[in-house]
């Protein structure tokens, strides 16, 4: 039995628009294991939410469109390739999501408890009580107190992270094999942000579920991924364990977004140091690295050709062309990486 | 004897009534004092009053009690030249950059705004001083004729600061100016920010949740939790030695970017949520989730006191 529960081969996915077909994701592969969580982080409109929703086959068609690539779940399912209702089987059974704003997942004219146990009567085709009882377990389990009173309550008169209790709750209703949380704290305050992570990891320990968690917060990550993917304008520039990925990234990028943000365990504090200009625009994304343009390593090469990834070990790679064996030796800021604490 | 505090805010107070008899005790004991350019930080979850303290203090509201002196002078007393004179010098920059720029006006013409308001300049010295501000925030000339929609996020937050520097103000109150912009942008927003303060002498205000990016910008940090100031100190010194327990959980519930730190790392998970501000606690209005509350918590509110040089709580624990 194979230890991987979800494989992506480079997959490309478009929106026609109007203006013309915006390239989102624009070949992104990797490999999620079983029990394993994957960060995947990248700035605003670099494909993340695109990519997991492909994944759960959210984005309507049209707009969206799966250009080419494969998404392979649980051995030999070909996401791809199944049915509409298929698709609705393995949404409401083996994979769950979780959004940023619960509110705008959550129905607003049903209550808690009938949202939780709508999805196991359909797909598990157990009794009313028998549901009931399972809502009352998995609100407890996500650490909702009260149960009972709040079963009988609406969404609306639930604070953001008791919100985001529920959806975790409902998205573990049918124990799925697979969780996609895209910002799951981005609303929230730091505090109650800690207790969803803490309930988050807990449950992947518990449950053995896989999980993908999508965020821009490079701390998040390190406090609960195993592994990340760094993606850039529609493609996954490095991606590595987290250990690899924080103390010794490759892609000048990453270097970018290492260097770019404070840290609260930091002294003195000298300049952060930005990266210069904005991505680039997915209707006509450049012929070469998509970085090159904010790159300050950038060579004729990277102008004209997409450097392919080169793998570095078993889990790290990078899309780089100072990675080529010819390529002048470039000496990574100090700020980028290899900083262990003591 | 040290310099007179640009700004001191004594006691001040700001409830809302919100029908049926009903107070909402927004900022309920709030005293800094700021000094000439220094950059305060002002950081607290969602709802504890951070943006109304920044608008009663720039006038915004009226105080319900209290005084806000800046210069030295009560600003809530203020009228005819003073009043102009304390609105061209106290400005407001906000988190979205967007909602704030009148969207069929130019760039330029935001940015002159205030100047045409003060008749400070105009014909060609208007025209020169837009040209300035844009470069000053590191935009370009051809930017002037433009209008809002076409700029990214980033570049609306430096319309919106040259829109605020155009009137040459000494104080800057800047709430949640980066929230809104990508981790990569806000960097460059920030150092802005400091480059601008080192050329032009100003005092800041700086309002936002994100600890870790007010930590780096801010000479001093104020924690606030419900509507009260809850701790004061250096930022070095509130990472460092937190005294109040909510700054404690507040700093153990941030994750930092460093994965080996986080493996070892023993956080502090706070229960429950904040109350609600229409009807706080008794006593310290953090005992509810507080893990060392005693007795006397709820019967009696902490003032905020200096227990050490330059480090303030309100806790009964000192
Ligand atoms: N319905 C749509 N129509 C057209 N373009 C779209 C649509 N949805 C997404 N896109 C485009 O696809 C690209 C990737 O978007 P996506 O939402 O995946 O970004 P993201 O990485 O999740 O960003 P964020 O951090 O802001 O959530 C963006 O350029 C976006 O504008
Ligand atoms: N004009 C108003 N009328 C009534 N209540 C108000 C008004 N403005 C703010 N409040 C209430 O005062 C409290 C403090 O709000 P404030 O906006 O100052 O918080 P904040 O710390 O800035 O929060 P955030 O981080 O979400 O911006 C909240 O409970 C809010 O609902
Ligand atoms: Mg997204
Ligand atoms: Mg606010």
């Amino acid at each position: 039995m194979s230890d991987t529960i979800l494989s992506v081969k480079d997959l490309k996915v478009s929106f026609d628009t109007y203006a013309g077909e915006v390239q989102a994701v624009r070949g992104v592969s990797f490999d999620l294991k079983k029990g394993e969580v994957l960060a995947i982080v990248g700035e605003s409109g670099c494909g993340k939410s695109v990519t997991a929703q492909t994944i759960m086959r959210l984005t309507p068609t049209p707009p969206s469109r799966i250009k080419s690539g494969s998404i392979l779940f649980d051995g030999d399912i070909e996401i791809t390739k199944l049915s509409d209702r298929q698709m609705e089987h393995i949404r409401g059974s083996e994979m769950g999501m979780i959004f940023q704003d619960p509110m705008t997942s959550l129905n607003p004219t049903m209550t808690v408890g009938k949202q939780i146990t709508e999805g196991l009567r359909k797909h598990q085709r157990i009794t009313g009580d028998a549901a009931n009882k399972r809502a009352l377990e998995l609100l407890n389990l996500v650490g909702i107190s009260n149960p009972e009173s709040r079963i009988l309550q609406y969404p609306h008169e639930l604070s953001g992270g008791m919100r985001q209790r529920v959806m975790i709750a409902i998205s573990l209703a049918c124990n799925p094999k697979l969780l996609i949380a895209d910002e799951p704290t981005t609303a929230l305050d730091v505090t109650i942000q800690a207790q969803i992570i803490d309930l988050m990891k807990k449950l992947s320990e518990q449950t053995q579920a896989s999980i993908i968690i999508i965020t821009h917060d490079l701390g998040v990550v390190a406090e609960m991924a195993q592994r990340v993917i760094v993606m850039y304008a529609g493609k996954v520039v490095e991606q590595g364990t987290v250990d690899e990925v924080f103390y010794n990234p490759q892609h000048p990028y990453t270097w970018g977004l290492l260097r770019s943000i404070p840290r609260l365990d930091e002294m003195g504090g000298g300049d952060l140091v930005p990266i210069p200009g904005t991505p680039p625009d997915l209707f006509a994304p450049p012929k070469g690295c998509a970085f090159a343009a904010r790159c300050p390593y950038a060579m004729q090469v990277c102008l004209e050709e997409d450097p392919d990834h080169t793998k570095l070990t078993a889990d790290h790679s990078a899309a780089c062309w100072l990675l080529h064996p010819d390529a002048p030796k470039v000496e990574r800021p100090v700020e980028a990486g290899g900083r262990k604490h003591g | 004897m040290a310099e007179q505090p640009i700004l001191q805010v004594r006691d001040m107070k700001k409830h809302f009534n919100v029908g049926g008899g009903r107070i909402l005790k927004a900022v309920d004991s709030f005293s800094i004092d700021i000094a000439r350019g220094e950059t305060f930080g002002l950081v607290g979850e969602s709802g504890c009053g951070k943006s109304t303290a920044g608008r009663t203090i720039i006038r915004l509201y009226n105080a319900t009690s209290g005084q806000v002196l800046f210069n030295g002078e009560d600003i809530h007393k203020l009228s005819g030249k003073k009043l102009k004179q304390f609105n061209r010098n106290m400005q407001m920059v906000y988190q979205d950059p967007y909602a704030s720029l009148n969207p069929r006006m130019t760039v330029g013409n935001i940015i002159a705004e205030g100047i045409d308001i003060h008749g400070l300049y105009t014909g060609a010295k208007r025209r020169a001083r837009v040209m300035q501000l844009l470069s000053d925030v590191g935009l370009n000339e051809e930017h002037a004729n433009r209008f809002p929609h076409e700029f990214s996020g980033g570049q609306r937050q430096r319309i919106g600061i040259a829109r605020a520097l155009a009137i040459e103000p000494q104080f800057i109150i800047a709430d949640e100016p980066i929230s809104a912009l990508d981790v990569s942008v806000q960097a460059q927003v920030v150092n802005l920010f400091k480059k601008l303060q080192k050329d032009h002498g100003l005092t800041y205000l700086f309002i936002a949740h994100d600890l870790a990016m007010v930590k780096h910008i801010s000479d001093r940090i104020g924690v606030m939790y419900l509507g009260n100031l809850v701790e004061v100190t250096s930022s070095q010194d509130l990472y460092a030695k937190p005294l109040h327990p909510y700054t404690e959980s507040l700093l153990s519930a941030i994750p930092i970017p460093d994965p080996e730190i986080e493996r070892r790392r023993e956080r502090i998970i706070l229960e429950g949520e904040v109350p609600s501000p229409l009807n706080p606690p008794s006593g310290c209005p953090f005992r509810t989730r507080c893990p060392k509350a005693m007795p006397e918590c709820a019967a009696a509110k902490p003032v905020l006191k200096e227990v050490e040089p330059g480090h303030h709580v309100a806790c009964h624990l000192y």
